[in-house]
């Protein structure tokens, strides 16, 4: 855990109740995850009930209260991808790290989740690892990709 | 505070500036037929059950009335045929999750609702928010809350509190419409307290 990161959120924001969703972003953006101990801390820091913190972490689906990995893979399943053979891009990224969609490996290097349209149409199937957007790989280009990160 | 004069089934009903079609029609002794309803909580508007009739200058809305502020010259039927349907429906929904809860059971009766209309997906809970919302407003514990989102929606107990405060409270228990509530504490306790089994609170 960041500890001195985590710590320059919770000072900015220290008992502003109005600023839970913003804290808890920062803290996934930070650590990917929110974690038990987080989410007591945020509540304490924030002087909001952990019921509601609870609540919220459960509710949205940008935050994770299951650990998730460094890297961030990203899959377009939606229409266009799909026809443009995103489930062959699927299956190539799920042998290489051997993990499915919703699932963190042991080394928390990668986390896999399939979504649906980014927008990037014309460029599928696309693949997104940590924001940055590639397209049109293929199998051996993937796993050259994927050696990149550690 | 002004007064404002409207009509319940056919009733001249008056009632303050700022109070709901429900709260005018309790005052009455009208009966509108709650789920999600009460007395010491906030509006809440979840289960829909209430749901009445409401003509303002000739247009007719349906409205939940535990919600809909009183309005002059506000026209409300609280028992239609349309209403019936709908409030047969809601029942029919709310069945397929808790098909044995005795005050469903009741209302189907009158309403005349079949508990296997719909798939049976029995979570015990009908979401009516009554404890999470007792909690939080009356104990101001807030040691329940809704987890999770959609179609798995869930009430949960927060060990954390829960264990502190929950033994001596269960105010919430006799609430719920259901035995959802029951069955979630049990199962917190068992999980998270196994000791309090054998050793009874302080």
């Amino acid at each position: 855990m960041n500890n001195d990161r985590i710590n320059g959120i919770f000072n900015k924001y220290q008992g502003q109740a109005g600023s839970l969703i913003r804290v808890m972003m920062e803290i996934q953006e930070e650590e990917h995850w929110l974690s038990r101990e987080i989410l007591v801390k945020i509540s304490e820091k924030l002087e909001v009930p952990l019921s509601r913190v609870l609540r919220i972490a459960t509710y949205y689906k940008s935050f994770s209260v299951t650990p998730k990995g460094r890297h961030e893979i990203q899959i377009c399943t939606g229409t266009a991808c799909h026809i443009r053979g995103a489930q062959s891009v699927l299956d190539t990224v799920q042998d290489l790290i051997g993990i499915k969609p919703g699932e963190t490996d042991l080394d928390q290097k990668f986390s896999l989740e399939t979504v649906n349209c980014q927008g990037s149409c014309t460029c599928g199937p696309m693949i997104k690892i940590d924001q940055v957007t590639q397209s049109r790989l293929s199998s051996a280009q993937i796993a050259d990709l994927l050696k990149k990160y550690d | 505070m002004s007064e404002i004069i409207l009509q319940i089934d056919g009733k001249e009903v008056t009632a303050s500036e700022g109070m709901t079609v429900l709260e005018a029609a309790q005052q009455a002794g009208i009966t509108i037929p709650t789920l999600c309803h009460h007395e010491k909580l906030d509006p809440y508007g979840g289960c829909r059950f209430c749901t009445v009739e409401a003509e303002v200058r000739g247009w007719t809305n349906f409205v939940a009335a535990c919600l809909y502020p009183v309005a002059n010259n506000l026209v409300v039927k609280t028992r239609s045929e349309k209403l019936n349907r709908i409030r047969k429906m809601i029942l029919e929904l709310l069945l397929a999750h808790a098909p044995d809860a005795f005050d469903l059971q009741d209302l189907a009766k009158e309403y005349g609702a079949k508990k296997d209309r719909f798939e049976k997906e029995a979570s015990f809970c009908i979401h009516c928010g009554l404890c999470v919302r007792y909690c939080a407003e009356v104990k101001k514990k807030n040691a329940i809350t809704f987890v999770d989102k959609g179609k798995t929606r869930e009430i949960s107990f927060i060990p954390e509190i829960a264990s502190k405060e929950c033994w001596s409270c269960k105010e919430c228990f006799p609430l719920c419409p259901t035995e959802a509530l029951q069955a979630a504490y049990v199962l917190v306790q068992a999980l998270a307290f196994p000791s309090l089994e054998s050793t009874p609170a302080e």
